[in-house]
Formats: C-alpha cells, sequence, structure tokens
C-alpha cells in the first residue's frame, strides 16, 4: 500500500469518471480494491496510444501480451519477462490488471512460482 | 524415448571454478553412468539472488539439461542434496513442453501458408514443412 506509483494516480481521475457504476457492488474486498481498480483503468502500456478520455464508461480493451507478440513459451528461467507479471512487492499481478488471457496466465504464474523456487524472483518484497 | 530434464542449481558463490567443474564433470558421470544424456551445461554465472540463503546474497547459477528416466533426476537430487555448496536446486521435466511448442509452431507455419498461398497448394505444402522442421529442432538441442 505503500507504493502510490504514477498508476494509481491516473486512477484516481479514472474513478472520477466512472468508478461509481463499476466498484459499487465491489466494496466488500477492502483497502485493496481501491489500489487495484486504480491500476484497472489505464490499461497496462502506460503512456502508450491510451483510450480518449471523453466517454463515460469508456475502457480500452486489454488484450494478451502473449497472444499478440505470439510467445507460446512462458520459462521459468525468462525473468525479464516474468517481472512484468509480478508486483513491487512479488505478488502476482491478477489477470485483470494485465490482461492476459485466462490460458497465459495460468502459464506465467506457474512459471513465475518455479522461478521463486530457484531465487530467480523473490517470493515477497518487504 | 526417455524424457528430458532440465536441472537448475545454485552454488556458493566463493566456490572455487575447478571445484565446480569437478562437481560437474561427476554429475555427467553420473548420469552416463545411469543411462543418461546431457544434453547441455551452462554456467549461467553468478547472480543476485532474490531473496538471501543463509548468509548468501548471490549464488552461481548453473543449468543441466539432461535426457533420462526418473530413478535418474531421483539419484541426481540426491546428490545434489548432499553436496554441500549446492545451495538450492530445481528440477523440471521438458519434454512434454518442447512436444507442445513445436506442435504450435508447426500449427501456426501451417496457418501461415494458408494465408499466403492457395488453399490448394497448402494441402501439400505441411508436409514439407514437417520434414524440414524436424531435422532443425535436433540440432540446436545438442549444441
Amino acid at each position: 500500500m505503500a507504493e502510490p506509483t504514477g498508476r494509481s494516480s491516473t486512477g484516481h481521475s479514472g474513478t472520477g469518471h466512472s468508478g461509481g457504476g463499476h466498484s459499487g457492488g465491489s466494496g466488500h474486498s477492502g483497502g485493496y480494491q481501491g489500489r487495484s481498480e486504480g491500476g484497472a483503468r489505464p490499461p497496462r502500456p502506460a503512456g502508450g496510444p491510451g483510450g480518449p478520455g471523453g466517454r463515460k464508461f469508456f475502457r480500452r480493451k486489454k488484450v494478451c501480451k502473449f497472444c499478440v507478440e505470439k510467445i507460446d513459451g512462458v520459462n521459468y528461467k525468462d525473468v525479464r519477462l516474468l517481472q512484468q507479471f509480478v508486483a513491487e512487492s512479488g505478488k502476482i499481478t491478477p489477470r485483470r490488471l494485465t490482461g492476459v488471457c485466462t490460458r497465459h496466465q495460468r502459464r506465467v504464474s506457474a512459471a513465475i512460482k518455479q522461478a521463486r523456487n530457484i531465487a530467480l524472483l523473490p517470493f515477497s518484497n518487504r | 524415448m526417455e524424457r528430458i530434464y532440465e536441472v537448475m542449481f545454485i552454488v556458493r558463490p566463493d566456490m572455487p571454478e575447478e571445484e565446480l567443474d569437478k562437481l560437474l564433470v561427476a554429475l555427467e558421470s553420473q548420469v552416463t553412468g545411469a543411462g543418461g544424456v546431457v544434453k547441455a551445461k551452462e554456467k549461467m554465472g553468478k547472480r543476485r539472488l532474490a531473496y538471501s540463503l543463509g548468509r548468501f546474497q548471490d549464488g552461481f547459477y548453473v543449468l543441466l539439461t539432461i535426457e533420462g528416466g526418473g530413478p535418474l533426476v531421483h539419484e541426481i537430487e540426491r546428490r545434489l542434496r548432499v553436496t554441500e555448496p549446492v545451495l538450492k536446486f530445481i528440477t523440471v521435466r521438458m519434454d512434454e513442453e518442447h512436444k507442445r511448442l513445436d506442435k504450435m509452431k508447426k500449427l501456426r507455419d501451417a496457418k501461415k501458408r494458408t494465408v499466403v498461398a492457395s488453399p490448394v497448394t497448402a494441402e501439400a505444402v505441411p508436409a514439407p514443412v514437417a520434414a524440414e522442421a524436424a531435422p532443425s529442432e535436433p540440432a540446436p538441442a545438442t549444441t
């Protein structure tokens, strides 16, 4: 919670627009919800061709990096790649934030766990 | 067809190079003695560990690709466990993954052909594709 990065700050403006409609029912998730929602608003390639802000319930469609770039194998040795899918805290980033499809998320998370085991990725960064 | 495993392990960073080589030779002879094949061994070099292991912040990573059965892996792991300078190891089975990747690649190539060429010629093409893919596959694996 102690890392309100650029992501979440941009997210706040997004929440002002449309967050009310979407997060209404999901208040039970607690404090984490606020942050994750901030991440959900702007798509992962931050600063890229972002969506035009005008429309109210507009959300840019997120695409699976692996499907787009046609990366079939997700290997535990590829730390650079896997690092994109762990949060700064070392947690695996949920699909709803990264836009990775189910199939690839499964492989990514398996690979991350293997990498953790051999000390290529951290279990947690305090 | 025997299975292919990747054994990655970390040895302590202050281990002298020649001792590491000795360890590798010993492991290799173990593998070949048990009827396996060492397909590749790679010293990936010193790397910062993501978390400290005991009192070590760095580790020397080694990757061993072997072909063999389950008992062989069992023996190698036992060996690594009793080898004191080895801090951590992981064994990952790769053959199924390779198979899956090959299949995906073939599928993708076939799809590409059908887009480029007309459907009639595409019928004939996949066979040569498979033929040229097969010899090219083992070549990188053996090196």
